[in-house]
């Protein structure tokens, strides 16, 4: 079909946006596009990093490609793949693989990967979890890093411990260890993450050759698991909302209300209100440690930090139950649903050699799945909300101690520009001078918020670099949907109407409905009963506003994106990976969701 | 020798007597489907009014020495023959017996009279359309005639040379026909049980138009296309087309073309629920011949009627290689994905 030779624009010849050159000097020297660069292939990876980077946030990208990486290429020795490679431009993250190609080379690897990755798919579920425990360690190492704390004079027992090292030095390794602790979570998160989505992606390409016209979701469906950490958020939402009106305070849940407001006000309703706040307590260690986006942007607040969207959606569900409406989810249901699909699949198959080879596939899919779903909660959600939390604390410090003027502007250095920050206020401590850098600090964090609106407003090219004749590198297939069928589709350019969008087909059904563009999660108060969401990107947070709304659209995301996994269990149309609904759909627009086709229409 | 057979008395087993088109609607009948009913006139009765104008003058063995790559003499020697079918008198209790099965069937309502025979439907080729179909025909003079005609379709260019270039004996040739009380449709079309695209086994794939199935059939119109997940029940393609016009029976007798509304033309033919519906009768009917079906339906103020279904044969008859055999190691499975992905 590529008649003509197209070329995605080469790294070298993408202007840096003017007035942006220094904030783009902020990122450190090593995720810089280089001359060489330009005879690789990268793509913009959207699918996690779907906004501009601030200077901190790319933090996640170094944590995230050090452990994928280090998991790909020495761990499990994955045949055809080494790591994944990253730089950041107009604060744009682009990242381009390394695909082994030599055939003795992939033998040799082969050879290592059927003595590693083999033993952890034998081994998964004791492997799991143990990793668990792991994760759980590690969540309370993080809780328990100290308070940031410069007293007046090093407390008396310290001194008379013998400590002999002053309070100051452990800013420094306070933020050492949260640093540490960051990077080994990412690692503890790849650890079964491309064996986990092989086997699924093995069982997916069966069931697309022996069923051509089979969805996505269907394939997702039958390899889902119903007690994965990712629906608790939302099934402690329903609990809290059926407590309320067991304890007769329902009354006081209503649309509007802010939590604050409600919380004060149930402090004052006697043992009904306190009993129900214990439960609260309950439900938001550790199940409202959800972060309300993907979890890779310091602003991805936690619900625990913000109970603005677990609150808005109590009422809904409060009117549910007193009209007698079953909110649970059914998951005997839900799993007989699965055991039939699987089963009627099965039936479906041409020969019982493929029926034994299915099931096989599906076999191990289904062992390795709840991983694939659950390993979200505890690092992308749970433990990077303590990591950002950790750092505002630093930002916090800077602002009392006169360097920066908000505890967010943190955000807008380095991380070694942090530590510059740290050693400062540690040697102020010390020398009882005050803190240098007062000015140092600001104009550069201005400049930064300035140019990240710049870059916002910006198109970022889909990919840069010559076009590689086959994607054959399983994690890009597997992670990033990347084929070359997609790259044909992006160089050609946007050939669908101005009045249609095009995405994943995430949730069956069709619906037609007001949009409301919703652009973060501030505003999801405005959703009215029966509007359609139309948002950058969901996550299984938002899972409460589902709900109440009659159909999702995202720029972000693929079918087996939380999102779709939502929309699916509350059977909500939904289109994902969009690419540009935010952008293209006006607020109050009414449109059609056609969640089977992938297809939204504007329809005035 | 008896002429006439009903539906609900004939299966599958009866096509060398029925042919396959009678013997389809008897099966499906017999198995609870909705089938619009009708009789079959046998092929004992073609069989008695061949053998009388045979013995007047010969009509098989002149037709099994023709060269079916000599298309003038075919077309010279079928054409007489037609003409002698369709004038010969007819044997009179045959006649008589069409006659009073019509009545018993309808009275003076439209019939479709469609020739049924044993050639057609076989499970190895799919040999639909060579023979005639007579819609929206009412009366019983009207109904003897197209019977006489179908029986002439037999010896139809199309027909003989098939049979030519098969190396089928005349003798063992014979022809039913089918008479079927005509479903005034709504709208009618086709559907298949294993995707005609793809070959996928787990979609039913329907299409329709307004009006007669005729349309969809003939290829007149654009039929709306759907794809249903026979386990999902999800329609996972709906492609609605511009539907310009519509087969409607024509006053007197007959059907004809008529233009479709400006607003019925893009709107889609069926419901949600008559879809769903129709996937149901569709894994019905499949399940019940055990294989995969194409099958021709009618919908008639929100009844669902069969018209035909017949063994798919377009992918039963590919070799199938498996997608994946099992493996001795399960594990070995995932090399499919991170081995290097194989462009064979």
């Amino acid at each position: 079909m590529a008649s003509e030779k197209k070329e995605f624009p080469a790294p070298s010849t993408v202007a840096i946006a003017e007035g942006t050159e220094a904030a783009q000097a902020a990122y450190p020297f090593y995720m810089q596009f280089e001359d060489e660069d330009d005879r690789r292939f990268w793509f913009y990876n959207s699918m996690h990093f779907p906004e501009p980077m601030t200077a901190f946030d790319m933090v996640t990208a170094e944590g995230a490609y050090c452990a994928l990486g280090a998991s790909n290429t020495r761990v499990h020795s994955l045949p055809t793949t080494l790591g994944i490679d990253y730089r950041v431009i107009n604060g744009r993250v682009y990242i381009g693989g390394n695909a082994v190609t030599d055939p003795d080379e992939i033998a040799r690897r082969s050879v290592e990967f059927e003595k590693r990755a083999f033993y952890y798919y034998e081994n998964w579920e004791r492997l799991y979890d143990q990793w668990k425990d792991k994760m759980r360690t590690l969540i309370s190492d993080a809780e328990a890093l100290p308070a940031l704390d410069l007293p007046d004079f090093e407390p008396l027992e310290n001194v008379h411990a013998g400590k002999g090292v002053a309070s100051n030095h452990y800013l420094l390794d306070t933020y050492h260890k949260t640093l540490e602790g960051y990077f080994r979570m990412w690692h503890h998160h790849f650890e079964f993450l491309l064996l986990g989505y092989g086997a699924y992606m093995v069982f997916f390409d069966f069931c697309k050759q022996a069923f051509p016209e089979i969805t996505d979701q269907t394939i997702a469906r039958m390899v889902a698991g119903f007690e994965a950490e990712i629906f608790r958020p939302d099934d402690e939402v329903k609990r809290l909302s059926r407590c309320a009106v067991d304890l007769g305070i329902d009354g006081k849940f209503m649309d509007g209300v802010s939590a604050d407001d409600l919380i004060a006000s149930l402090e004052q309703s006697g043992t009904a209100g306190a009993e129900w706040l214990a439960e609260l307590e309950k439900s938001r260690n550790p199940w409202f440690n959800v972060n309300v986006g993907d979890g890779f942007y310091h602003y991805h607040r936690s619900w625990n930090d913000d109970l603005s969207l677990p609150f808005s959606a109590i009422p809904g569900y409060i009117a549910k139950i007193k009209s007698g409406e079953d909110i649970s989810r059914p998951i005997d249901e839900l799993k007989a649903e699965r055991e039939k699909l699987i089963d009627g699949y099965r039936d479906l198959l041409g020969s019982d050699e493929e029926r034994a080879a299915y099931d096989q596939m599906i076999e191990l899919a289904c062992r390795v799945f709840p991983y694939v779903e659950g390993h979200k909660f505890y690092c992308e959600h749970w433990y990077t909300n303590l990591f950002f939390n950790k750092i505002r604390e630093y930002g916090a410090l800077f602002v009392e101690q006169g360097l920066i003027d908000d505890a967010e502007d943190v955000f807008h250095l380095n991380r070694y520009e942090v530590e510059q920050a740290i050693i400062i206020v540690m040697t102020s401590w010390s020398t009882g001078s005050p803190p240098r850098g007062q000015k140092h600090f600001r104009p550069l964090i201005s400049e930064r918020k300035a140019a990240i609106d710049v870059w916002a407003q910006m198109d970022a090219s889909p990919a840069l670099g010559p076009v590689p004749d086959i994607i054959d590198d399983p994690a890009i297939v597997m992670l990033w949907g990347i084929t070359r069928e997609n790259l044909d589709t992006w160089l050609n350019g946007d050939e669908g109407s101005d009045s249609e969008l095009r995405g994943f087909a995430a949730s069956n059904g069709i619906a037609e409905g007001t949009a409301r563009v919703i652009k973060s999660v501030q505003e999801i108060d405005r959703l009215n009963e029966g509007d359609i969401l139309v948002c950058q990107v969901t996550n299984p947070t938002w899972a409460p506003i589902f709900q109440k709304i009659s159909a999702a659209v995202s720029d972000i995301g693929g079918s087996m994106s939380h999102a779709a996994i939502v929309a699916r269990e509350y059977g909500l149309p939904a289109v994902v990976g969009t690419g540009k609904a935010t952008a293209k759909i006006r607020d109050g627009q009414r449109i059609r969701v056609d969640g089977a086709r992938g297809l939204v229409t504007l329809l005035d | 020798m008896t002429n006439i057979s009903w539906f609900q008395d004939i299966g599958l087993n009866d096509r060398p007597t029925v042919g396959g088109k009678g013997g389809s609607l008897g099966e499906l009948t017999s198995a609870g489907i909705d089938v619009p009913p009708g009789f079959v006139v046998r092929t004992d009765a073609f069989e008695k009014f061949i053998v009388a104008l045979d013995a007047d003058e010969p009509i098989r063995t002149p037709v099994e020495a023709l060269d079916p790559d000599n298309l003038d003499e075919v077309g010279r020697v079928t054409a007489a023959i037609r003409e002698r079918i369709e004038n010969a008198a007819m044997v009179s209790d045959v006649e008589a017996d069409i006659r009073s099965a019509y009545a018993t069937l309808c009275k003076g309502d439209p019939v479709a009279v469609r020739s049924s025979a044993t050639t057609e439907d076989a499970e190895d080729a799919s040999f639909a359309g060579l023979q005639d179909t007579y819609l929206w025909v009412i009366g019983a003079d009207d109904v003897v005639a197209m019977v006489r005609r179908c029986w002439a379709s037999l010896y139809s260019v199309e027909s003989v040379c098939y049979r030519r270039k098969q190396g089928l004996h005349e003798a063992g040739v014979a022809m039913g026909v089918v008479v079927q009380q005509m479903i005034n449709a709504d709208a009618a079309g086709v559907m298949f049980t294993r995707s005609p695209t793809t070959g996928d086994r787990s979609v039913i794939t329907i299409e329709g138009a307004w009006g007669l199935g005729s349309a969809v059939v003939s290829g007149e119109v654009t039929p709306d296309r759907w794809v249903i997940g026979k386990l999902t029940d999800e329609i996972t393609v709906r492609d609605i087309s511009d539907k310009h016009i519509k087969q409607v029976p024509k006053a007197g007798s007959g059907i004809e073309d008529q233009a479709v509304d400006e607003a019925e033309r893009q709107s889609p033919c069926l419901s949600d629920e008559d879809l769903i519906h129709l996937k149901e009768i569709a894994q019905r009917t499949e399940k019940h011949y055990g294989r995969p079906q194409d099958i021709e339906w009618a919908i008639a103020d929100g009844n669902i009627y069969l018209l035909q279904s017949r063994p798919e044969t377009v992918w039963s008859q590919k070799d199938e290689s498996p997608v994946a055999a099992p493996q001795s190691n399960p594990l070995k499975h995932v090399m499919n994905v991170f081995g290097g992905r194989k462009n064979d």
